[in-house]
């Protein structure tokens, strides 16, 4: 299986001199199965490069799993060119919305209203099929399994577990891992804690002995406590998550829009400083824009 | 008794889609919603005692959609589960439905329902609490009490005439109201409440507890048992009203598993003026609003 890095940046867009070495595109990755099979993970800004390389292999098939509908995971969907060349086949996978009342079907529709893009949803001339994934759901994407996660973030929140030919791959999207809403001594202290307990013992199950865990690590933890409830998570709440699960190597994203590339890499080995000598402790890296890497 | 048809039960269904929910949590959802700094707890407090809201949140999270490993029956395993701000707009988009009437064509009091609804939810959840009974989550218990009743308010919105002419009946008579619906309705609020929560697949214990609160009580069904004590002592005590003058007598297999009568039961439960003080705060029309 290969990962490919399309797009690590969080929130916005962020080009520029000092985001050179990471990247300003922000979520998409791009995963190769053993039979060279396409599957998209997010749709942020970094899918229309990606999309430049895809045309010397018409036709597409593409398998597009959507973690969540805000708009670094999305908005580069309408500039990912197959979607417009008869033939190409493309698969977009995502949850289902409670608020909405729809699934990954309205990414699209709403996007590409007419006053907000020039070609309207009709225009899409390749076949594309919506599919409203539930938690805990495993579907098959060419010759890789891959498994849906309910995770924590203000809109549903759907982290991916692809599986291929013995190998596997974690992607969480944007997750702020769950914390009491109650006080110590409220009522409902107990049960919450209860519950938190058991979705992050589901979480780590999911992850368990991942090959790659790819993490949003959005805050640090200095910033974290203004941040909190915004639905990220930090370098130190990613690592916990990848020594608890046992994952063999942690990709750090969802980098701030507003930090330079070495104010990245300054946070980062403050962050990996805190944890030197941790028995089990994952080989750790800071995703990067164009890495792609071999598992 | 009389079940409901497949029809009625689509447009009673449908109707419940577009019913709004209770003023209090209606003001309290738009105060939180403006308010970036709100207290989560706030926000489950609030939502946990209005049974239109509570009715609706389960109901959209324990759709086909999200096929949880385990039926969702608690505000808060909805917030754990969905997220805050996912269960904050669910309830924002509730809310702006607008106000459940205070007066309605049945003269179906509003507030004293609420008051004895959130009553039996509390002291159903006590008694299972004081039983420390694992055999059933006192969450369950308090739910079982605040929607049991459900289908009065079902009725007093959309046939509140026929709802009035039971009310009446069962008043001038001395008849239980459930007995009332059946003469004029054709039906009851247990079998429409039991309707509603079945079709949205919450618990089976829970739509059998409501579906039962007036038939025969099984004494191993421990669920049921508590909703009825619960109901039977809110009414006794008069907090609030469910619009049923009559409170029926603990049946004797009970009274012997339970050690005495309603009167022992309420003596045993101890102290519960903070849980009619509680329902009423929240069931009193919030005058600040305005």
């Amino acid at each position: 299986m290969k990962v490919k890095f399309w797009g690590v940046r969080g929130s916005i867009p962020s080009p520029g001199q000092k985001t050179m070495r990471y990247g300003g595109n922000t979520t998409c990755i791009e995963i190769r199965t053993d039979n060279n099979e396409l599957i998209i993970l997010d749709g942020g800004t970094g899918i229309f490069p990606l999309a430049q390389t895809l045309l010397k292999e018409l036709p597409v098939k593409a398998h597009i799993f959507n973690t969540h509908s805000h708009w670094d995971h999305i908005q580069g969907l309408p500039f990912f060119i197959p979607i417009f060349i008869p033939g190409n086949t493309i698969y977009l996978y995502g949850a289902f919305d409670p608020i909405s009342g729809a699934g990954p079907e309205r990414i699209m529709s709403i996007q590409m209203q007419y006053s907000y893009f020039p070609v309207r949803e009709a225009e899409m001339q390749s076949r594309i099929q919506y599919q409203t994934v539930m938690p805990g759901e495993t579907l098959s994407a060419g010759s890789a399994s891959v498994t849906a996660v309910l995770l924590n973030h203000p809109v549903i929140n759907l982290g991916y577990r692809i599986e291929c030919g013995g190998k596997s791959v974690f992607f969480t999207g944007d997750h702020e891992p769950h914390y009491n809403i109650y006080e110590p001594g409220d009522d409902g202290y107990t049960e919450y804690q209860t519950l938190i307990e058991e979705q992050w013992q589901a979480i780590v199950a999911a992850i368990k002995d991942v090959d790659v865990l790819i993490a949003d690590c959005a805050y640090t933890q200095q910033e974290y406590p203004a941040k909190k409830g915004w639905g990220h998570g930090t370098f130190d709440s990613s690592i916990r998550l990848a020594l608890a699960a046992k994952a063999k190597v942690l990709y750090c994203t969802h980098h701030e829009p507003t930090r330079s590339d070495d104010e990245l890499e300054k946070v980062f080995a403050e962050a990996l400083s805190r944890y030197t000598g941790t028995a089990g402790l994952p080989e750790i890296r800071l995703a990067r824009e164009g890495e792609g890497i071999e598992i | 008794m009389a079940e409901i048809s497949a029809t009625l039960s689509d447009q009673l269904a449908e109707a419940v889609e577009g019913m709004p929910a209770f003023p209090k949590s209606v003001q309290r959802i738009l105060e939180i919603a403006r308010d970036i700094n709100c207290q989560p707890k706030e926000l489950v407090s609030v939502i946990e005692k209005d049974p239109v809201m509570t009715m609706k949140l389960l109901r959209a999270i324990n759709s086909a959609y999200y096929n949880f490993p385990k039926q969702i029956t608690t505000v808060n395993q909805s917030l754990v589960y969905m997220g805050l701000n996912t269960v904050k707009n669910m309830a924002l988009s509730f809310a702006i439905i607008g106000v459940l009437p205070q007066k309605n064509n049945a003269d179906f009091d509003m507030q004293q329902y609420l008051v004895h609804s959130l009553t039996t939810a509390s002291i159903a959840r006590l008694l299972c609490q004081q039983q420390d009974n694992k055999a059933i989550d006192p969450n369950d218990s308090y739910l079982a009490g605040l929607l049991h009743d459900f289908g009065k308010v079902v009725f007093a919105q959309f046939m509140p005439l026929q709802f009035r002419e039971a009310l009446a009946m069962s008043a001038e008579q001395g008849i239980p109201l459930h007995q009332a619906e059946q003469q004029i309705i054709g039906t009851d609020h247990s079998v429409v409440g039991a309707m509603l929560v079945g079709k949205w697949q919450f618990p089976r214990p829970l739509t059998e507890a409501i579906r039962l609160h007036h038939g025969t009580i099984a004494p191993e069904n421990d669920m049921l048992v508590n909703l009825f004590i619960a109901n039977q002592v809110s009414k006794k005590l008069a907090m609030g009203s469910s619009g049923n003058p009559v409170v029926s007598r603990l049946p004797m297999t009970l009274a012997k598993r339970f050690g005495g009568n309603l009167d022992d039961i309420i003596v045993r439960l101890g102290d519960l003026s903070r849980i009619v003080e509680e329902a009423q705060t929240f069931a009193k029309i919030g005058k600040e609003a305005a």
